[in-house]
């Protein structure tokens, strides 16, 4: 698997490149801004790009806006950034285009190596991994009117924001100290509560919180 | 020391006022420079009258004269008096673009003119009468006194007894000389700190506007400061710490077969540098946030609702960004109630409402917890109002005891 990365603070592309090669990446290239990282995906057609979300020039949203450049026009490159602080409109701006090989993280979260390595392989492997920062704010957002997140029992809820941030049914299971089939109930529970038509495949999860949290794609 | 009698008082002030005194002299000089000043109102006045036609052209005259004779005649009460008629403050020279039609304009230009035209040639009449009494007194009391007192055959033909008469005159002119003097310096002292100066209302509004203005200064520049030191932090200590804690993970998850002590350390340090991290991004965001910067209000406070540990309704309406230090005091409000929220309502749920109308914006945070909010009792909240009353701002605390507690908060988004 090739992988990209696009980092201005080389003191953190160092030590990124070193837990990707942990994760079998092939780190083909390394990007300080935008426009080299396009080129970048271009010439090497990466299975994953990580990309900071403030590069320069202009240090606001040039990750994101590449970001989406890069699934818009390479689809099979999937893109995992990293920010400083969450935007949920990000997450929501991304997963508009596609709700798959998606990943939106707080930068700090990269200190808990395993977990973040089980992050780029979900990503890069057509899944989502989405700050749990990120859930909560579209949790936030959704539309007014008879609130059905208030027929959801605690646990319900958990899992619900677990499987936003893109969590296989193991991942679940491990988080809550659960067992599987339990997660899987709980799940079928969601579904039937929020009157969404049960579908297999990971990012098919997403597309159905994300049609729950108001604000994703229909 | 008793305080001197109504008589010594009155003896005092009579030999402080005596013709030979010092006050007598200043009162005298600045009557009399005052003829000079008022020549061109005396012409303008006297072909007026002679030719009543040519009236606009002569007024005319004299208010272009304003610029240069003001100055004369502040001039002339400072070197005389020590009065001190303050300058009218132009932003422009008069012969910019911008500046000739407001000084047409202004009411102190018409108060100037008043002074030229009338005032001064009044003044200067007095000035002439000043003058004619030192002379006339000094003419009947020195020139006339001596002669009664030489022998019948030296004295002057024509001289008679009566003549006492004019020496009598003439000390009296002497005397009241300077009594007419400070009249008239009196009244035009009075008249030029009232029309030659600014207008002390308009002059403490404009004050009132610079002080406003250099505070809403010295906020924006506090603010600027706030995010220099964000940046700096984010650019430089926390990348080192993101980077310090990857390579402990690194090292926990790949050195594997270290003795248990060695990877108890790692762990240790590899948690203390995750908490280094949270800390420092909790003081980055009560400094000024980046997402603020970036984002606006909306995301900011979207982050900080997240975070909470209760459920927050959050609806912002803002068609436009306000300024950055609107926008600042707008998100500390957020965050403090919220904060506060945490610490003290035992709320289960709370909303928060921000809105942007014309120039007012609007930040409502209620919740559903005991209430009791005092804003006497908690720094907190007392915080809350300075920070909100350094941009003019409004705060109402509602909130009884047994709650809900309802917070309003305006916040003025124009100048």
């Amino acid at each position: 698997m090739r992988a990209v990365i696009a980092e201005d603070s080389v003191l953190l592309r160092i030590g990124l490149v070193k837990v990707l090669e942990m994760a079998g990446f092939d780190v083909a290239a390394e990007a300080g801004d935008a426009d080299s990282l396009l080129k970048a995906v271009e010439d090497h057609r990466p299975t994953l790009a990580l990309v900071d979300v403030r590069m320069p020039p202009g240090f606001t949203d040039e990750g994101v806006r590449a970001a989406l450049m890069i699934r818009q026009q390479w689809p099979d490159t999937a893109v995992l950034l990293l920010s400083q602080y969450v935007e949920e409109r990000y997450a929501a701006d991304l997963l508009a285009t596609q709700t798959g090989g998606i990943g939106y993280l707080l930068k700090q979260r990269v200190a808990d190596v395993e977990e973040f390595i089980d992050a780029l392989k979900r990503v890069a492997s057509g899944g989502t991994a989405l700050d749990p920062q990120v859930v909560a704010q579209l949790l936030l957002r959704r539309g007014g009117g008879p609130d059905p997140l208030e027929r959801l029992t605690p646990r319900e809820r958990e899992v619900l924001a677990l499987m936003a941030e893109g969590r296989s049914n193991a991942g679940i299971a491990a988080e809550l100290v659960v067992s599987e089939s339990a997660v899987a109930k709980h799940i079928n529970n969601i579904f039937a509560k929020l009157d969404l038509p049960v579908a297999d495949g990971d990012h098919r999860r997403v597309l159905a919180v994300l049609r729950f949290l108001d604000g994703g794609p229909a | 020391m008793a305080p001197p009698g109504p008589l010594r008082r009155a003896y005092d002030w009579t030999a402080a006022h005596t013709p030979w005194s010092a006050w007598a002299w200043r009162n005298t000089a600045l009557v009399a420079a005052s003829i000079p000043v008022a020549i061109p109102a005396v012409l303008a006045i006297a072909y007026t009258t002679s030719a009543p036609g040519h009236l606009f052209k002569t007024l005319g005259f004299v208010l272009l004269l304003c610029p240069l004779l003001t100055p004369l005649q502040r001039g002339r009460f400072w070197a005389l008096t020590g009065v001190d008629i303050p300058k009218i403050q132009w932003p422009h020279p008069w012969y910019h673009p911008h500046g000739l039609l407001p000084r047409l304009r202004a009411e102190s230009t018409w108060r100037q003119y008043g002074y030229h035209l009338l005032v001064s040639p009044l003044t200067a009449l007095g000035g002439a009468l000043v003058a004619l009494g030192w002379a006339t007194g000094a003419a009947f009391a020195l020139v006339l006194s001596w002669a009664w007192a030489l022998p019948l055959r030296l004295r002057p033909t024509g001289w008679t007894q009566d003549y006492v008469a004019f020496t009598v005159l003439g000390v009296l002119l002497l005397i009241a000389t300077p009594w007419l003097a400070a009249l008239i310096a009196r009244l035009d002292t009075h008249a030029a700190t009232i029309l030659l100066g600014p207008n002390r209302a308009r002059e403490l509004e404009r004050r009132v506007e610079d002080l406003a203005e250099s505070r809403a200064d010295i906020l924006d520049a506090a603010d600027l400061e706030r995010r220099r030191i964000e940046r700096d932090l984010h650019d430089g200590a926390q990348q080192r710490l993101v980077s310090l804690a990857m390579n402990l993970g690194i090292a926990r998850a790949t050195l594997t077969d270290l003795p248990p002590e060695a990877r108890a350390v790692i762990d240790e340090a590899h948690r203390e540098a995750k908490e280094a991290i949270e800390e420092l991004s909790n003081l980055v965001r009560g400094l000024h946030p980046a997402v603020l910067e970036d984002r606006g209000l909306d995301a900011a406070i979207s982050g900080i609702a997240a975070r909470a540990t209760f459920p927050v309704e959050l609806t912002v309406d803002m068609p436009e960004r306000p300024t950055p230090t609107v926008e600042a005091v707008a998100y500390f409000v957020v965050s403090e109630t919220l904060a506060n929220v945490a610490k003290h309502a035992q709320a289960t749920r709370c909303s928060v409402q921000v809105r942007r109308r014309a120039q007012l914006l609007t930040i409502i945070v209620s919740d559903n917890g005991i209430g009791g909010a005092d804003p006497a009792g908690g720094t907190g909240l007392l915080g809350l109002r300075k920070r909100v009353g350094s941009v003019d701002g409004t705060i109402r605390i509602n909130s009884p005891h047994g709650g809900p507690t309802l917070i309003t908060v305006e916040l003025p988004c124009g100048l």
